[in-house]
């Protein structure tokens, strides 16, 4: 039977690497998504996920487990996410400006098509790709701790209290915000919804 | 339930989130209020739209880089550790205990009459020693011979 988070952890405060190296392998991959979808650049995604299990690691001869795992893990996650937005605000707009409107090199999901290899569902797959591009965008454009609310409630599965802590907020107001952030998103993914949307 | 109160349900309802109490509410409400169903319609697809966002795998080198800066962690001794047995200093210390013996027991090289002897005869090597280095003494004329003066008075009286 697979050991809960907390007991790997705990196994980890006393000495067991190995445990360590379980936690790792278990939730480097949520990690740095959420973090890539939270920065938007692969390279500093991956630097944040690794100073995350980095501050675990320190941490261990202090971990007691008052709250879920995955509410310490993400906190912390959250915390350094929405400094590097803070600190890199200014930056991010100057490459956004310089940015060619055709390229996405940050995107490193987005494939470059190569209009020569004459691939049958070009079309199809220039359609997925700009509608892909839209819902990126949207989630950019959100505030950051909106941001933060919606990936962690979308794509991590968290209770509302978890998301709550992780963000120092009330659940009364997380929901608020997952609302607003919702609201938003519906507006401006307005043609893409309309579509889904049809009764 | 008035429109209003949507507001902290919805998101929950259309996760599937809600008591079945409050959910039967909310289907109650919904049959009633086109624009909340609309509401939840669309917050069904964005959260649909959301689900197509493609997921991206961590670089090979990331486990790579993760334990190299888990291993250039300085390794914490905690104040404990002090207490902890260690082989180095436990030897330390019994050399020191050994050698504090060992001064503490060997005989000093003089037998006690030596000693005593000394002992005795500290004053006098005392005085000797100031006397020899008194710088005063050395200015005196050297003392003269009484031996070969005896001698020429006798050979006077002799005459």
């Amino acid at each position: 039977m697979a050991r809960s988070d907390v007991q790997l952890m705990l196994d980890v405060k006393s000495g067991d690497e190995q445990s360590f190296e379980l936690l790792l392998h278990r939730y480097r991959s949520p990690l740095v998504n959420f973090l890539y979808r939270m920065v938007r650049n692969r390279e500093q995604a991956e630097d944040l996920a690794q100073e995350v299990f980095l501050r675990v690691y320190r941490a261990r001869e202090d971990y007691v487990p008052s709250a879920k795992f995955t509410t310490w893990l993400f906190r912390i996650a959250t915390n350094l996410a929405l400094n590097n937005v803070r600190d890199t605000r200014h930056q991010r707009m100057e490459v956004s400006l310089d940015a060619p409107l055709t390229a996405d090199s940050e995107d490193g999901d987005e494939r470059p098509i190569d209009v020569a290899d004459q691939h049958p569902d070009i079309e199809q797959h220039l359609v997925e790709q700009a509608r892909s591009k839209m819902i990126r965008h949207a989630i950019e454009k959100l505030p950051e701790k909106q941001r933060a609310a919606v990936l962690l409630h979308k794509y991590q599965e968290l209770d509302y209290n978890e998301i709550a802590k992780i963000l120092e907020c009330s659940e009364s107001a997380l929901k608020s915000l997952l609302f607003r952030a919702y609201e938003a998103l519906r507006v401006e993914l307005a043609p893409l919804v309309a579509q889904h949307a049809k009764p | 339930m008035s429109c209003g109160r949507m507001e902290n349900k919805i998101l929950s309802y259309v996760d599937g989130r809600l008591k079945e109490s409050e959910r039967l509410e909310m289907d109650k409400h919904l049959a009633t209020c086109a624009a909340c169903e609309l509401r939840v319609n669309e917050f069904r697809a964005v959260s649909s739209l959301l689900d197509e966002l493609p997921v991206i795998a961590p670089s090979p080198a990331f486990d790579v880089r993760v334990r190299a800066r888990v291993a250039a962690e300085p390794v914490k001794q905690s104040w404990w550790a002090w207490f902890a047995p260690s082989p180095r200093v436990a030897m330390a210390g019994a050399l020191l205990a050994l050698l504090i013996v060992w001064v503490g027991v060997r005989p000093s090289g003089l037998n006690p009459a030596t000693e005593a002897e000394i002992n005795q005869n500290m004053p006098v090597l005392e005085n000797y020693d100031v006397l020899s280095n008194f710088e005063p003494l050395t200015d005196l004329p050297a003392p003269v011979a009484d031996e070969p003066q005896d001698d020429a008075s006798q050979s006077n009286q002799q005459m």
